[in-house]
């Protein structure tokens, strides 16, 4: 496991899918387009815990997002 | 040498114009949410900024060609400044026009990180003047601008953008719309 978020920003998504498409074990899109945490038993949906491996993807999302909802963020202890 | 940046400029020109045409189309392709045959959502945003950027390079090759050319007495003002040139003064300006769009759309997207997403959108909506701008300045100030070769692929690519535009406008535009319309009702 690795230290870091993804962030999701919800005053900003607006379900457009490209996170979905990136990483496709972390999310899963409902029937809206919006972006769910593909593990139901997260407490926290906005904030979605990245593995080592997850990071470069997750970097790209965050770059690629057309509305600038999602972020990378260091986990806090 | 002469004839050479004076066919550069033209040519550039109208390459720019073609790859503006695409990353427009691409653009609200890219905004309605959709992939397309092959190619998933995010390698789509990929494609419309890279097309973006290629068509401000090929708009660097067409303004600097003929900033160096004498034929064109185009001077330095010209760039930032329009309705002021030498030649057609009116159709130039709206290839200044154009020019300083495309720059202010270029800078805020490649900085829309730190712009945040208002200015950013507010911005790249200029978009939608900017193309009919430089298709008047091309068909207005081009050699070749009103012969027939020019106006029948600026016909096909004003169909283009019209298309995508109604489609833009009209309601099952974006991906999600059925699913987002029936919860609404």
């Amino acid at each position: 496991m690795s230290r870091t978020n993804l962030h999701i920003d919800w005053t900003r998504c607006d379900g457009r899918g490209l996170c979905t498409e990136l990483l496709p074990d972390l999310l899963v899109r409902d029937d809206w387009g919006y972006p769910l945490a593909a593990d139901p038993s997260l407490d926290d949906k906005s904030n979605i815990p990245l593995g080592r491996d997850d990071e470069p993807a997750a970097a790209e999302a965050a770059a690629l997002c057309p509305r600038l909802a999602l972020a990378v963020r260091r986990r806090r202890p | 040498m002469n004839e050479a940046l004076w066919a550069l400029g033209r040519a550039s020109g109208a390459v720019s114009l073609g790859l503006f045409t695409l990353s427009v189309v691409l653009g609200i392709l890219v905004r309605s949410g959709r992939p397309l045959l092959v190619l998933p959502r995010f390698s789509l945003a990929l494609v419309h900024r890279n097309i973006a950027l290629l068509a401000v390079v090929f708009l660097g090759l067409h303004v600097g060609s003929l900033l160096l050319d004498p034929l064109a007495q185009l001077r330095a003002l010209d760039v930032v400044v329009p309705f002021v040139g030498e030649f057609k003064p009116f159709w130039q300006g709206l290839g200044t026009v154009a020019l300083d769009l495309a720059v202010a759309i270029a800078v805020t997207s490649l900085l829309r990180r730190r712009l945040g997403p208002r200015v950013f959108r507010a911005v790249h909506w200029a978009s939608y003047a900017l193309w009919p701008v430089a298709m008047a300045h091309a068909v207005g100030n081009g050699t070749d601008g009103t012969s027939g070769w020019f106006l029948g692929t600026a016909l096909a690519a004003f169909g283009a953008v019209g298309a995508a535009v109604l489609w833009r406008m009209s309601a099952g535009f974006i991906e999600t719309a059925r699913s987002r319309q029936e919860s609404r009702a």
